[in-house]
């Protein structure tokens, strides 16, 4: 097999317009000059999973505390064996990553702390998930007391007479340190029980596919799952209002959910509509901190503050029950058929093995769960209190004459706000009028803007220079579905490759044919017609309304555990992940066949007409 | 289907015996019970034989071989010629005969046209040591009519009456009495496509897989090796695919309605690289060796077809199962047992888990 590389970094052409763009990210999240041999050295894939579009400067917050907090748990906390954190950089916006092996000879000495550390949780994996649970519920109620109230004109005389001392612009530091720190400590306890819940997962998986050579990764899948998890609670929430509403005769008023205000008080001023909203109140904590996005980005559109998404969502299910389908989920057949599946592979194995696989698989069962559903505490929950603070403060600051508009902030970096925060107080405190910010920001930002919509231009590249010959680190291959045949089919090494044939995972079981869907961003979600295939680079869980909608979901990266590959097997559709280029390669309107149980998307060309000089140069070698 | 005093349909729900329908029949109606769907027929029991035979038919075949010389070839030849014969002419009684027209129209209802037919012998005695020679495995394939159907099932109970078994039995000191006979009358496969599944991976025995070779038209073709066919391997619990390979099948043979007989033809171009099972054929065909190897508790070999003359969701058909024998003769280690490095308990295994990670 020939050998390939992807371009380095330094071969990347920087798209026209983003000239500059290393100087809008921090130093240490852009490749180095003096570290140019020792970079190009590594493999680099891209995560376009987690952040599939640009990232703006205060937006790197969360790949660094997810990825460095990922890390430290591998390297620091677990002393996973054989595996350390993973490195990573930001290249023209996209987020690269490098695993870090752990040297050969270091890995024996690891084994006996790490099973020391996994045993501690193991043993007691419920009370410690619990204690876990409150850390995180009194992180997220820390972050909600923040606030980020104007500067007071002068200082009150309360303070004088209490000897307090201070203008008050300490509370504003102080509130946007601990904003940003508590959102790095719910990060840290983010990775606390996960790297677990994979390796619980990898245990099994790896047990699995030894008794079972070439079992399906679906059915290990399947075999630990959650079928009623948290996670699908927000939707779940959705589909009950739905019902709710139809019971009391509402679903009329739902025909312009664009228009929420006048929407719920049509609700709650026609009869029954009273008890609607009063369980549409009661949904909101914690349940509507639930984004269309990923948690990853400023613009990521939060239920509670955007009750069109919700009520939209509501609108589409009450259709759907007044046409006669059955909106919720069929927990019981899915929960019957996972007994199924279990039973049966364990039937295939003698006393012992079956005692092994039954432990193993108990084991799974229990860590597993934590995969998805920390999703809505960390992702949707503490991210949405997070961005709806930097919000309110990025508000204020417009307000007081720091930007000229709030969404200005996503154009700097965390520690370049709190300068501006210090440039604010120092105008405030001196009686200085405005802040410096006030000239010295706006060309700047608007220079930045103009970057990151030219980087916004090119797709990333898939990965960056040489591929190890065979990709073992087993996070990677779990998370990110960056598999040697993977990395291979990237590179066009794929020797079994069709023409108008995409491969990817077989994530979720099942044939369809129908019309794709192309979604690039959260945005268009509306504009998906019922039946079509969904195509994106990505999908979040949050999208699970769509997901009674369409027919198959197809995407560029993901792995057997991606939010598509999941959400897709918990409603039955066929989905392939981790395709690569779905999402460039396909067009809306293409007609497809998706196998989502051999990891095969076809475009079908009903007459494929070629014309044109491309036509000659297509090899069909 | 109806089933009446001399009549039993496979799928006639009553439960089969021995006695009453031979092994062959009995085996048939277990196997449409169990969900394995055999090609429709029905059975003629045990009642239409005796009936047929004591219309005083049994004391004229009495009278003709009274004081045969079993040493006497020529006279024993000469007995037998007659008394098949006189089985073959003898007007069947006219209720048993409207039974048997009754059945045949039942059956032929389910097809749009009249389709050809199979009769077989059903022996209730397999074990004896004539029974290979008794003419107690005849099969007529091809039958068109109900004349032609009528005649063969009595061209069965003559069988009983070869030379060979008229000897045997003189020789032996079996009487006459107790014989007996039911006769099978089931659809002539018109397959459209067909092969064998085996419910383990032949290549190491993994019975958590399903192996399918398919090729287009009857399954001769697949079991004598004359074409590359179609190889799927599929997991047994989920029947997800876990790999294909998609045979060049350049040959098939299909039946002939001029010759009544099975032709080779070449497949056309457009159909020899293309799987030869929907997906939901595919599944189905897995589902039949999974149910044949929980009937039978052991590992299956079986032999189906994708019958064109059926309805889709009926159309597929159980033409033999058998115990698989090359892997499951060391049953111990058929089932898949753990050695390696993830086998054990505890976290020591989690850690070799880790760190030996599959390519």
């Amino acid at each position: 097999m020939t050998m390939k590389s992807f371009p380095k970094p330094s071969d990347l052409p920087v798209p026209a317009g983003a000239e500059g763009w290393e100087e809008i990210y921090p130093y240490y999240l852009v490749f180095q000059d003096e570290l140019k041999e020792q970079e190009d050295a590594k493999f680099w894939f891209c995560d376009s999973q987690h952040w599939p579009t640009v990232f703006k400067p205060f937006e790197t917050i969360g790949g660094e505390f997810a990825v460095k907090c990922l890390g430290q748990y591998n390297a620091r906390h677990l002393m996973i064996p054989n595996a350390n954190g993973i490195d990573f950089r930001i290249h023209q916006g996209y987020l690269y990553m490098s695993p870090i092996p752990v040297p050969d000879e270091q890995i024996a000495a690891r084994v006996s702390e790490f099973e020391a550390r996994i045993g501690h949780y193991f043993g007691d994996w419920e009370n410690k998930l619990a204690a876990w649970h409150t850390k995180v519920k009194g992180t997220i109620a820390d972050m909600e007391a923040l606030r980020f109230d104007p500067l007071p004109e002068i200082v009150p005389f309360e303070d004088m007479e209490n000897g307090v001392g201070k203008d008050g612009s300490q509370v504003l530091l102080d509130n946007y340190d601990k904003l940003i720190s508590l959102t790095y400590q719910n990060w840290q306890y983010h990775f606390e029980f996960l790297n677990l819940g994979y390796i619980a997962y990898l245990d099994f998986f790896n047990f699995c596919k030894e008794v079972f050579p070439n079992i399906p990764d679906q059915s290990i899948a399947t075999m630990v799952q959650g079928v009623d998890m948290e996670l699908f609670r927000p939707d779940d929430e959705l589909k009950a209002l739905a019902l709710l509403a139809v019971e009391l005769k509402l679903s009329e008023l739902f025909s312009n959910t664009d228009d929420p205000a006048a929407t719920l008080a049509a609700i709650a001023a026609a009869p029954g509509g009273e008890r609607w909203i009063a369980q549409w109140e009661e949904a909101h904590e914690p349940w509507f901190n639930f984004t269309i996005g990923n948690g990853f980005y400023g613009h990521d559109k939060y239920w509670n503050e955007n009750p069109e998404i919700p009520l939209g969502f509501i609108a589409d299910y009450i259709r759907r029950v007044e046409e006669g389908a059955q909106i919720l989920r069929p927990t019981e057949k899915l929960i019957a058929e996972k007994e199924r599946i279990v039973e049966e592979y364990a039937d295939l194995l003698d006393g012992e093995t079956a005692q092994v696989f039954e432990a193993k698989r108990a084991l799974a069962a229990t860590a597993y769960p934590y995969v998805e559903n920390h999703n809505f505490y960390i992702e949707h929950w503490t991210m949405g209190v997070f961005w709806r603070k930097v919000r309110e403060l990025s508000r204020m600051l417009a307000d007081a004459g720091v930007f000229e508009d709030p969404g200005d902030l996503l154009y700097l970096g965390r520690n370049e706000v709190r300068d501006v925060l210090f440039d604010l107080v120092t105008s405030f405190g001196i009686g200085a009028g405005e802040p410096i910010a006030a000239v010295a920001l706006p060309k700047k930002i608007a220079k930045r803007r103009q970057i990151v919509d030219a980087l916004k231009t090119a797709r990333p590249a898939p990965a960056l220079n040489t591929p190890p010959e065979s990709i073992t680190e087993p996070f990677t291959r779990m998370l990110w579905g960056i598999t040697t045949e993977q990395v291979q089919s990237w590179l066009g090494n794929d020797e079994d490759a069709q023409e108008n044939v995409l491969k990817g995972m077989a994530a979720s079981p099942g044939t369809v044919e129908g019309v794709a869907r192309v979604v690039m961003h959260a945005d268009e979600l509306g504009q998906i017609q019922p039946g079509e295939i969904l195509v994106a680079p990505i999908t979040a869980p949050s999208w699970g309304p769509i997901f009674g909608k369409i027919k198959a979901t197809v995407t560029d990266i993901g792995g057997m555990m991606s939010h598509a590959a999941i959400v897709c097997r918990e409603y039955d559709l066929p989905a392939v992940t981790g395709t690569g280029s779905a999402s460039t390669t396909i067009k809306t309107g293409d007609r497809l066949r998706v196998d989502g149980g051999k990891g095969t998307v076809e475009i079908l060309v009903d007459s494929p007409v070629l014309t044109g000089p491309s036509a000659h140069s297509h090899n069909h070698g | 289907m109806s089933n009446n005093e001399f009549i039993e349909f496979f799928d006639g729900g009553k439960e089969p015996t021995l006695d009453s329908l031979g092994g062959k029949g009995a085996s048939l109606v277990t196997m449409t019970a169990a969900g394995m769907p055999v090609p429709p027929g029905f059975v003629v029991n045990t009642e239409a034989f005796r009936t047929f035979m004591h219309s005083g038919l049994s004391e004229e075949i009495a009278e003709r071989l009274k004081g045969l010389d079993p040493e006497d070839v020529q006279a024993a030849d000469a007995a037998s010629a007659a008394i098949r014969e006189m089985i073959i002419s003898r007007p069947v009684p006219e209720e048993l005969g409207n039974a048997t027209r009754e059945a045949y129209a039942q059956l032929q209802s389910r097809f749009e046209s009249e389709v050809p037919l199979a009769v077989r012998s059903s022996a209730t005695a397999e074990d004896l040591p004539d029974a290979s020679f008794a003419g107690q495995q005849d099969t007529y394939l091809w039958l068109n009519g109900y004349r032609e159907v009528a005649d063969h099932i009595r061209a069965c109970f003559a069988s009983l009456y070869t030379t060979r078994a008229i000897i045997y039995r003189i020789k032996n000191q079996i009487p006459d009495e107790g014989l007996c006979m039911a006769v099978v009358v089931q659809k002539m496969v018109n397959a459209k496509s067909a092969g064998v599944a085996m419910t383990l991976d032949p290549t190491n025995g993994d019975r958590s897989k399903i192996t399918v070779d398919a090729s287009w038209g009857v399954g001769e073709m697949v079991v004598s090796g004359t074409v590359t066919p179609d190889n799927i391997q599929l997991d047994k619990v989920t029947l997800a695919v876990i790999h294909e390979h998609i045979g060049d099948k350049h040959a098939e043979m299909v039946p002939d309605a001029a010759t009544n007989t099975l032709v080779e033809r070449d497949v056309e171009e457009a159909r020899r690289t293309v799987r030869c099972l929907s997906d939901t054929e595919l599944a189905a065909v897995a589902q039949l060796a999974k149910r044949a190897e929980k009937h039978y508790k052991a590992p299956q070999d079986i032999e189906w077809a994708i019958d064109a003359d059926l309805p889709e969701g009926e159309n597929l058909l159980l033409l033999q199962a058998r115990p698989e024998t090359v892997h499951s003769a060391k049953t111990p280690e058929a089932k898949p047992k753990s050695t390696g490095y993830s086998s054990s308990l505890g976290f020591g295994s989690i850690t070799a888990s880790l760190t030996k990670i599959s390519g």
